[in-house]
């Protein structure tokens, strides 16, 4: 449990030692704004609440994230630290846990600075702050499930490039999977209760309760598996190819 | 006593490529060995599978007397690894990099404040604990690798290539380190430069393709170079004839033949049987006979001979 706090402390500074970790708060909490304010119309709704904020959520950690993913596994790599970390004593699982663990509180603190959003929200208005809560716990936990993704992907190749396009890709299977452009391509040669489980798979209909404040279990139990399968998967891949 | 590394019967193979064919080796308390070979030929692939980051196809590792497969977390804890290259988070500082290695290894309170000020110390780290490490120089970048490795004091040290690159007197000064540890622990140091075994290992493995193809000191191997103790004379060639047949004429040497022939000088070489040591014999058997040589000393033969003589995997064949 030590080393697990000694190494995602060592990762979440590694984030701040480098521009990358300011230059990722910055255009997170700028787009987030112009998403929720120009394209969701956050004005023109004239309602007061965090929807049209929270909505675009899944299309910003569609990119964000891989980029905040890519670097766990592949600097590690490129760099050879990875056996100076596998020969200390601490097990393959502890250290995947604790680099996820660093990047997920990243992203945690990129949420907390969007509050500015919130103030304003309860300037303006009246909102449910409940459902605004809600909504952010989701976010959060949705944001583990794009993160999961990406340091598994991250852990297949010493090129960071390489593990932010293939996550990304990976990442967007997964958020468009309800939708026809994933669902045609399987229509017609994959059994219905296949095609069924692949559309729900959708990050998108999985968070659409979470943005509107609705807290479903089946949602927080898709998430937190998806979380826990794609960790087992990086575990699995850093095994086999630790030495590479 | 059992030794504190146990290396069993140990194979790894990449594709088709045997890299370690059945390694068996022990290393007691005290012995430093140095573990020598060509680029490729199966070092860097042992000692990765010693310190556990690489799972052998068959065959067993222990440290300590914990099995590094089963027991993995516990021989860890007794084994201080420098990986080739001794890589680092170049984002730390110095000491912030040992800090954490400290934290990981579940070192706290006094104990790890003693640990750390003692690694940096032995390693001579103080002057840049403050730096970060991608603006250090090789020789500290590589020392604090070093101080990494020896910052739990363990009882069995794997260095890869500890020296690699280093200048003259930084070379010297892990070379001391490394003395310096020798007694209670059980180090294995990895280097293709043999002149570091002569200054430091009490043993040398050669390994070659994958197998241990020479395992003994340093002396003892050079004792395998057929020039081992021979006797140079260089003398004026009047008297060349006449100590040729002269020396000959002697029971240790195993034969007598002329390096070079020049219009005035000429070198003889006496060549001993079985390695022995002639030179007193030699020098009588000149005064017997009123020569007087211009140049007289005896050759040891080096390191470089012995491995150019027993290794092949760079070359493709003996040609030694």
């Amino acid at each position: 449990m030590r080393s697990i706090l000694a190494i995602a402390k060592r990762e979440l500074r590694a984030y701040f030692g480098t521009p990358i970790a300011y230059v990722f708060l910055a255009i997170f909490v700028a787009l987030t704004g112009v998403f929720a304010f120009f394209i969701g119309g956050f004005f023109d709704r004239g309602e007061a609440d965090l929807r049209p904020f929270f909505e675009y959520h899944p299309w910003l950690y569609l990119l964000l994230v891989p980029a905040i993913a890519m670097r766990l596994w592949s600097e590690e790599r490129r760099s050879g630290t990875i056996e100076l970390l596998m020969t200390l004593p601490v097990s393959i699982s502890e250290v995947v846990i604790a680099k996820f663990l660093a990047g997920w509180a990243f992203l945690g603190i990129a949420l907390v600075l969007t509050f500015p959003m919130w103030i304003s929200v309860n300037i303006l208005g009246d909102p449910d702050n409940g459902i605004i809560v809600t909504s952010y716990l989701g976010s959060f936990l949705m944001a583990g499930a794009f993160l999961a993704i990406g340091s598994a992907v991250s852990a297949l190749t010493r090129n960071q490039v390489i593990a932010f396009v293939v996550s990304a890709s990976v990442c967007f299977l997964f958020v468009m999977s309800g939708t026809d452009i994933v669902l045609n391509v399987f229509r017609g040669w994959l059994p219905e209760f296949l095609l069924s489980a692949i559309s729900s798979m959708s990050f998108l209909t999985h968070f659409e309760g979470v943005s509107r404040g609705v807290i479903d279990l089946r949602d927080i139990v898709f998430y937190v598996s998806l979380i826990c399968f794609w960790l087992f998967v990086n575990a699995v891949v850093i095994n086999l190819k630790k030495a590479e | 006593m059992t030794g504190l590394i146990v290396l069993d019967h140990l194979v790894k193979r990449f594709g088709d490529l045997v890299a370690v064919d059945d390694v068996s080796l022990t290393v007691e308390k005290g012995e430093v060995l140095g573990f020598l070979g060509p680029n490729g030929a199966g070092k860097s692939t042992t000692m990765k599978m010693a310190s556990g980051f690489l799972e052998p196809d068959s065959g067993s590792i222990q440290i300590c007397g914990c099995d590094v497969a089963t027991e993995a977390r516990a021989a860890k804890q007794h084994l201080g690894y420098m990986p080739e290259g001794a890589p680092a988070y170049g984002e730390m500082t110095a000491r912030g990099f040992l800090s954490f290695v400290a934290d990981v290894r579940g070192l706290s309170g006094a104990a790890r404040n003693t640990a750390l000020d003692g690694a940096i110390e032995r390693t001579g780290l103080q002057p840049v604990v403050h730096q970060t490490i991608d603006t250090l120089s090789k020789g500290f970048k590589r020392r604090v690798g070093l101080a990494q490795a020896i910052l739990h004091d363990p009882d069995v040290l794997i260095l890869d290539e500890p020296t690699d690159g280093l200048d003259p007197n930084q070379k010297y000064q892990v070379r001391k380190l490394i003395d310096d540890m020798a007694k209670e622990k059980a180090i294995v140091v990895s280097t293709h430069i043999l002149e570091e075994v002569d200054a430091v290992c009490s043993r040398a493995v050669i390994i070659d393709r994958g197998k241990i193809v020479a395992d003994s000191t340093a002396e003892q191997l050079k004792l395998k170079l057929p020039n081992h103790n021979a006797v140079a004379i260089r003398l004026s060639n009047g008297d060349l004839a006449k100590t040729k047949k002269a020396l000959d004429g002697l029971d240790a040497v195993d034969k007598v033949e002329t390096v070079s022939e020049g219009d005035t000088v000429s070198q003889l070489r006496a060549i001993p049987l079985n390695g022995k040591s002639i030179a007193g014999d030699v020098a009588q058997c000149l005064t017997t006979n009123a020569v007087h040589p211009e140049e007289l000393y005896v050759e040891h033969g080096s390191l470089d001979d012995v491995f150019r003589q027993i290794t092949t995997s760079d070359t493709g064949g003996a040609d030694a």
